[in-house]
């Protein structure tokens, strides 16, 4: 179980073969990545800066992994989440999780996903010829948290 | 006691952290303590339902203890992932 907080790109088939490792008794490994789109409702976007909190953001994560173990038959997960400037079709966001069948490994991905949008403590700047834009949080992400039972 | 803040309650309040000495009981009485010192602060949190807090580093109400907290963040709702 890990987190990660980094300014650098990752590669999903080292991070896959890494959590992986020798073991024999994983049935199903599930990954999302998240990417810089190139378009936001305002318009064109020419790049994506991250914020984030040092500190918290480790400890967020930290206990929403821990969260999704409890719920679910994890035996393993990877988080790792960049921060710092990203252009359009760059990897922002990682979660593989690892059980010995697909349903925990499913949900604990989505569930992990759902969490960290509106949970973890990272801000999105989307910066254009028109200038930088903070982006707002979207009720959608409120709502996707709501079918797991975590309060506001 | 140090206070953070980021992403455009940063840029409103002009840093992204300053240490100050006051005797608020809870998070609410910080603001407003912050609120009377200088326009900034007023323009920054004029909308308290945009504003999240942290209290030493965990998500916490306006209505949060303030007493032995070492740091209080504000920022606005997350947006990661």
């Amino acid at each position: 179980m890990a987190v990660r907080v980094q300014e650098a790109d990752f590669d999903l088939a080292a991070e896959m073969a890494a959590l992986r490792g020798g073991r024999t008794d994983i049935g199903a490994m599930v990954s999302f990545t998240g990417l810089v789109r190139g378009a936001s409702k305002a318009g064109a976007i020419d790049e994506m800066t991250l914020e984030h909190y040092p500190g918290m953001t480790e400890k967020a994560l930290e206990a929403i992994e821990a969260e999704a173990q409890a719920r679910w038959n994890l035996q393993a997960c990877l988080i790792i989440h960049r921060y710092g400037r990203l252009t359009p079709g760059e990897q922002i966001v990682l979660v593989i999780t690892a059980s010995p069948h697909r349903g925990d490994a499913f949900a604990a991905a989505e569930f992990l996903m759902d969490y960290l949008k509106s949970r973890a403590p990272f801000w999105k700047c989307e910066g254009s010829g028109a200038g930088a834009q903070w982006v707002d949080a979207r009720e959608t992400d409120e709502e996707a948290l709501e079918r797991w039972h975590i309060e506001g | 006691m140090d206070i953070l803040y980021f992403a455009w309650v940063r840029e409103r309040i002009g840093t992204p952290r300053e240490t100050v000495s006051t005797e608020a009981a809870t998070v609410a009485d910080l603001v407003e303590e912050l609120r009377g010192r200088e326009e900034r602060y007023a323009v920054a949190f004029s909308d308290l339902s945009a504003i999240r807090v942290a209290v030493d580093q965990e998500l916490a109400e306006l209505d949060a203890p303030l007493a032995g907290a070492r740091e209080v963040a504000f920022f606005p709702p997350m947006t990661g992932g």
